[in-house]
């Protein structure tokens, strides 16, 4: 596990990765969206609002993947102290929390024809927004350590113990809707069922796929970015340093 | 620490953090055991028969509305219907927008308060939607040949 927690190997791998996974899912993801919002049918109960289903439960599933994967990234950080690990969650964190807001807010737009309210406080709903709140405390609590640490030891070993304690939110999540009566439906995709007819369940898993890509491609792209900041600012102080020995002015 | 117990540090974190995990996913299982409850957006018929809730308090009723028991009242917008979970059956009245979702066989959650009478007088009516996506052709054929075709999918 060792050799990928090195910067200069992930950075060659990360260097194709990243344009070839948002190549690939902006390509399946806008395949699936049209497959299944112009040529899918329309839902026998629900009509045509089915649709959204496309868009709300890829950004569902990416929120929780993001925040499951916070959570690895946090433990690797604390146990093995991987230079990676906090890179790679401090990059998962924004657009976990975009699909999750992107996730609340389609659910929203589809419950008030389907449901008749844009709104309620059950146990679905209650516990994503749940976790968009956790993101933004996670963002916020992790540039604010990192901003009092400078690039001391231990930097980010605050936002790591949250993410590990965030995490219990995801099983609360998966398992609100069968713990509790909700509003929100049960699964319709449970372990190689699905009460979802073929029509409506290819397009959502290649929807799903596609933005899992596109995902992936922006975090990659994040911790590249992240990483060739680090370097940057390394170099500076390097060259501040040699600056400031000899007289003090001269540079 | 790590010479007086022999453990080498990062086994000594990871120790740590396994008790602190299971120490906190403990405390999460008693929380969601403690809210099993009061996290519930709403009773059911059978809960409410068990234990019907005070009479003017505001409760959230949700379960199936019954095939064939909806009635329209002769004023046109007051509908009477039987909310049923297998176990219970509670006559609803509502009068007021319905949901388009809302017809004979499918799930609703009722918000109002429950009569004297046993009848639940309810002011708002969400539909609640299960977990089955079918298209609309299917939609045409009889219950049963949806049911067949549900189960060829899964």
């Amino acid at each position: 596990m060792h050799r990928f927690a090195n910067p200069a190997r992930f950075l060659t791998i990360a260097r194709w990765a990243t344009p070839l996974c948002l190549l690939a899912g902006l390509v399946i993801a806008t395949a699936a969206l049209v497959w299944g919002v112009v040529f899918g049918p329309a839902d026998a109960l629900q009509g045509d609002t089915v649709r959204i289903v496309y868009l709300h439960v890829p950004t569902a599933w990416l929120g929780m993947a993001g925040w499951s994967s916070i959570a690895v990234a946090s433990f690797t950080e604390i146990v093995w102290r991987h230079p990676l690990a906090g890179i790679a969650a401090r990059a998962v964190a924004l657009p976990g929390a975009l699909f999750t807001a992107i996730c609340l807010l389609t659910g929203s737009i589809w419950g008030r024809p389907a449901w008749g309210t844009w709104w309620v406080w059950d146990g679905r709903l209650t516990s994503m927004l749940v976790l968009l709140f956790l993101y933004m405390g996670y963002m916020a609590l992790e540039s604010a350590a990192r901003g009092a640490q400078g690039a001391g030891q231990g930097q980010g070993r605050m936002a790591a113990i949250f993410g590990l304690v965030g995490a219990v939110n995801i099983p609360v999540i998966h398992y609100s809707v069968t713990w509790w009566n909700s509003l929100h439906q049960p699964p319709s995709i449970t372990m190689g069922k699905s009460a979802m007819a073929g029509v409506f369940l290819w397009p959502l898993l290649a929807a799903t796929l596609g933005f899992s890509l596109i995902f992936a491609g922006v975090v990659f792209a994040r911790m590249r970015t992240i990483l060739a900041n680090e370097q940057a600012e390394a170099r500076l102080r390097r060259k501040a340093l040699m600056a400031a020995e000899p007289a003090g002015e001269d540079w | 620490m790590s010479v007086a117990t022999g453990l080498k540090a990062k086994h000594q974190r990871l120790v740590l953090i396994g008790v602190a995990l299971v120490a906190l996913i403990g405390a999460a299982l008693l929380a969601t055991w403690a809210l099993r409850n009061q996290a519930s957006y709403f009773y059911v018929p059978a809960d409410m028969a068990a234990s019907p809730p005070e009479a003017d308090r505001a409760v959230r009723l949700g379960g199936m509305v019954e095939r064939g028991s909806m009635k329209t009242a002769a004023d046109g917008v007051t509908v009477e219907f039987v909310v049923s979970d297998g176990k219970a059956r509670i006559p609803v009245r509502f009068a007021g927008i319905r949901p388009a979702l809302f017809v004979e066989g499918s799930g609703v959650v009722a918000e109002g308060k429950l009569g004297k009478d046993g009848t639940f007088v309810a002011d708002n009516l969400l539909a609640k939607h299960d977990e089955k996506y079918v298209p609309r052709e299917m939609g045409k054929m009889t219950a049963d040949e949806a049911r067949k075709t549900i189960a060829d999918t899964q």
